[in-house]
């Protein structure tokens, strides 16, 4: 096959673009950690939320900085996050375990990496930082029913010392 | 003698199925601006906000699987009874399976503009996704069925063709443009079994009380398995356009036809074992599998990269030819007063800046930034929205004269045509794209989110507005514009005077002779193609389905 050379030289660069996507990709995962929503969260009967961890949920501290968040999405609310915030402290790592009710939504804190999925049957698991005190949007990203448009919440990062007063 | 004298026939067919598509591209047209002007807060006198989602589910289907589809079945008929020589061997045949395809998608818009209507019992406010545990009314998965079935058989009937030609041509290469709809419709019969098994197994028996409960992230990966190739569906006619028909345009010829078998060959490869990029943040899925849907998408970039030299080489030969020169210099005397070669060249053009937003897209972790954001549709405006959608219209400038032996009309609307295009889609594309940064989300009705205050990176969120508003207002425009040149070129009378281009296609420079023999081996390709499948695909649809078919479950929820 005939191949003219400006095309050979196209086609090396083109290829040497593509490996160095893959390689800033896994230099992602790798180096920097960013990690993938799996399936570590595991599934659960979305028919019967009430007798899984999701029964009750909201904010659990399971370490000196560290937290775990159960947020239940349904049309169209976040449970906790819309009727009011999510509150958690700076300074600590946090654990959401999301999933769904109903339909398929979505959870993203506007402005952040945190960008997930919440399928019925299934728990995302999302593991962040928060460093500084700092209020972020919570939107549904997934088109939910005629009412999409008003799932929205809010989560709060308060100060350490003003979390550790209210006593939760 | 024009297309439409030796093959009056499939012209008819040609002409029936672009019809079609263009009609469906003006309604859908229409509600994108709608939507534009709605979820901007411009204008939002037309829908209410509940019904801005029956609106944004038409626009999808129609132009997403309509328009394309139709389009692509008209490109394709004419591409191989030319490329051939020969017509398709049997009208009643062709006559079936576009009235099956148009069936199909009048039964599944009726059913989506049911939800307009309270008192009608149709509804299918479900987006072209589809997404169970959302149930629309059964009617709307009917539709879908008879639509993909008859687009499966309207691949039967150009691989009868070509084994007719076969039969008298036993030696010789597969004509390109043959070549290129064979392996299209390939890569197609093997990624749209995901959804027909989606549609056929799951959620229609579902939709009817046959089975109380369907596994929405098993049905969703399905949805995923065939929804990246859909959009190869969408670009390869596109390709076969630029490939082929591009290049006589810009008063040249083809600069390889071997590197043109690699692409498409490369197409049907890698276009199916992609689709987990699109669930890159679906729980329940391995991030290993992840990574190598990641992998195989960056090598979906070649095909492309290959195509761009192919092009830019094939239009500078074109120019040089009609005595170009310089560097650069030969771009000035390109055909650009050509709407046929300006909508070509536009699309091509606006094609690589959605490959580029699309390799963000496909970065696994980089897409946790954009992922179900404005940008996602801002990408897919420029991909299906113009590499598509623009070819598609400048392919019938050029296209409907000789399958209805009419001069076009109204050429000075048609060469405005393809720039009032690209400077609505570049006003209303960028502004997505930034809104996408700042975490606008795509698919919402309001413009507002009390809990949550977007900020733009890049510029303001007002002004983002402004432009996805004035943007979407000028395709529109667009649209009406190229609407009154197709239609009126094709109710016009048929004058004495004979029209100006032909179907003939120069020879390229490096021509069939040059390509290994086992380019056109379909079986192996065929055969490798599913093997990698299997590979992507094999573990973790064992893993959805060992759980159970339809576990964990969810009964449908109507919308």
């Amino acid at each position: 096959m005939e191949i003219h050379r400006y095309e050979k030289i196209w086609t090396v660069v083109a290829l040497l673009l593509i490996v160095a996507f893959i390689a800033t990709v896994t230099y992602g995962a790798v180096g920097a950690g960013v990690k993938m929503v799996d399936d570590s969260g595991g599934t659960v009967d979305p028919g019967s939320l009430g007798d899984t961890e999701f029964a009750d949920p909201g904010v659990t501290q399971v370490g000196e900085d560290s937290y775990e968040v159960h947020v239940v999405a349904r049309q169209f609310l976040f449970q906790p996050g819309t009727s009011e915030p999510i509150r958690v402290p700076a300074n600590s790592e946090v654990t959401f375990y999301i999933t769904s009710a109903d339909v398929v939504h979505g959870f993203e804190l506007a402005g952040t990496n945190v960008n997930t999925m919440a399928i019925p049957g299934q728990v995302a698991k999302v593991t962040v930082r928060f460093d500084e005190p700092a209020e972020y949007g919570i939107v549904c990203h997934e088109y939910c029913g005629g009412g999409h448009h008003t799932m929205a919440g809010q989560l709060v990062v308060v100060p350490e010392d003003e979390y550790n007063s209210e006593g939760s | 003698m024009a297309y439409v004298d030796d093959f009056p026939t499939d012209a008819r067919i040609v002409r029936w199925n672009m019809g079609v598509a263009f009609l469906a591209l003006g309604i859908g047209g229409l509600l994108g601006m709608v939507q534009a002007l709605h979820r901007t807060g411009y204008f939002r006198g037309f829908v209410s906000s509940t019904d801005y989602y029956t609106v944004l589910t038409t626009h999808g289907v129609l132009l997403a699987l309509v328009f394309t589809t139709f389009a692509l079945c008209g490109l394709f008929t004419w591409g191989v009874t030319r490329s051939l020589d020969r017509p398709l061997p049997n009208p009643t045949f062709s006559m079936a399976w576009f009235g099956l395809m148009l069936l199909g998608s009048l039964v599944t818009a009726v059913t989506i503009l049911g939800g307009f209507v309270e008192s009608i019992p149709l509804s299918a406010d479900v987006l072209y996704t589809f997404y169970a545990p959302m149930q629309a009314h059964p009617a709307f998965y009917v539709g879908l069925v008879l639509f993909i079935v008859g687009s499966w058989l309207a691949g039967v009937d150009w691989f009868r063709t070509y084994w007719q030609w076969r039969a008298d041509n036993p030696d010789e290469r597969i004509p390109l443009q043959t070549f290129m709809v064979l392996t299209t419709m390939l890569m197609w019969y093997i990624s749209s079994a995901g959804v027909a098994i989606e549609v056929i197994f799951f959620l229609l028996p579902w939709s009817l009380g046959l089975i109380q409960q369907v596994d929405p992230l098993l049905t969703r990966t399905l949805f995923w398995y065939f929804g990246h190739p859909v959009v190869y569906f969408w670009l390869m006619p596109a390709y076969f356009i630029w490939y082929t028909v591009l290049p006589k345009l810009s008063g040249g010829r083809l600069f390889s036809d071997p590197l043109a078998r690699v692409v498409f060959v490369l197409f049907l490869l890698l276009s199916t074992p992609v689709g987990f990029h699109h669930q890159y943040v679906d729980p329940g899925i391995p991030e290993g599998f992840k990574f190598i849907a990641m992998t195989n998408t960056m090598f979906l970039l070649l095909p492309s990269l290959l195509t761009a030299f192919t092009v830019v080489a094939s239009m500078e030969h074109g120019a040089r030819q009609r005595g170009g020169e310089g560097r650069l210099g030969w771009l000035r005397k390109l055909p650009w007063d050509e709407p046929a070669f300006a909508g070509c060249a536009l699309a091509g053009l606006m094609f690589a800046a959605g490959g580029f937003s699309g390799m963000i897209n496909a970065g696994m972790n980089i897409n946790y930034l954009i992922h179900n954001t404005l940008w996602v549709p801002g990408h897919f405006h420029l991909t299906v929205g113009t590499a598509s959608a623009l070819t598609f219209m400048a392919a019938g400038y050029w296209l409907f004269p000789q399958i209805t032996g009419k001069r076009l009309r109204f050429k000075s609307l048609a060469t405005i045509q393809p720039y009032l295009w690209f400077v609505g889609m570049t006003l209303m594309s960028n502004a997505m794209h930034r809104a996408g940064l700042a975490s606008v989300p795509r698919r919402t009705a309001e413009p507002q989110y009390d809990a949550v205050s977007f900020e733009g990176v890049v510029g303001g969120i007002s002004e983002m507005r402004l432009q996805i508003a004035i943007g979407g207002t000028l395709l529109f425009l667009a649209l009406v514009l190229f609407l009154i040149v197709i239609f009126g070129t094709w109710f016009s009378g048929r004058s004495a005077d004979p029209i100006r281009v032909s179907s003939a296609i120069p020879a390229p420079l490096s021509g069939p002779e040059h390509s290994p023999k086992i380019l056109d081996n379909l079986k192996l390709w065929t055969a490798v193609a599913i093997l990698l499948i299997v590979l992507a695909y094999g573990l973790p649809l064992w893993a959805l389905a060992s759980d159970g078919l339809l576990a964990p479950g969810t009964p449908p929820i109507p919308i």
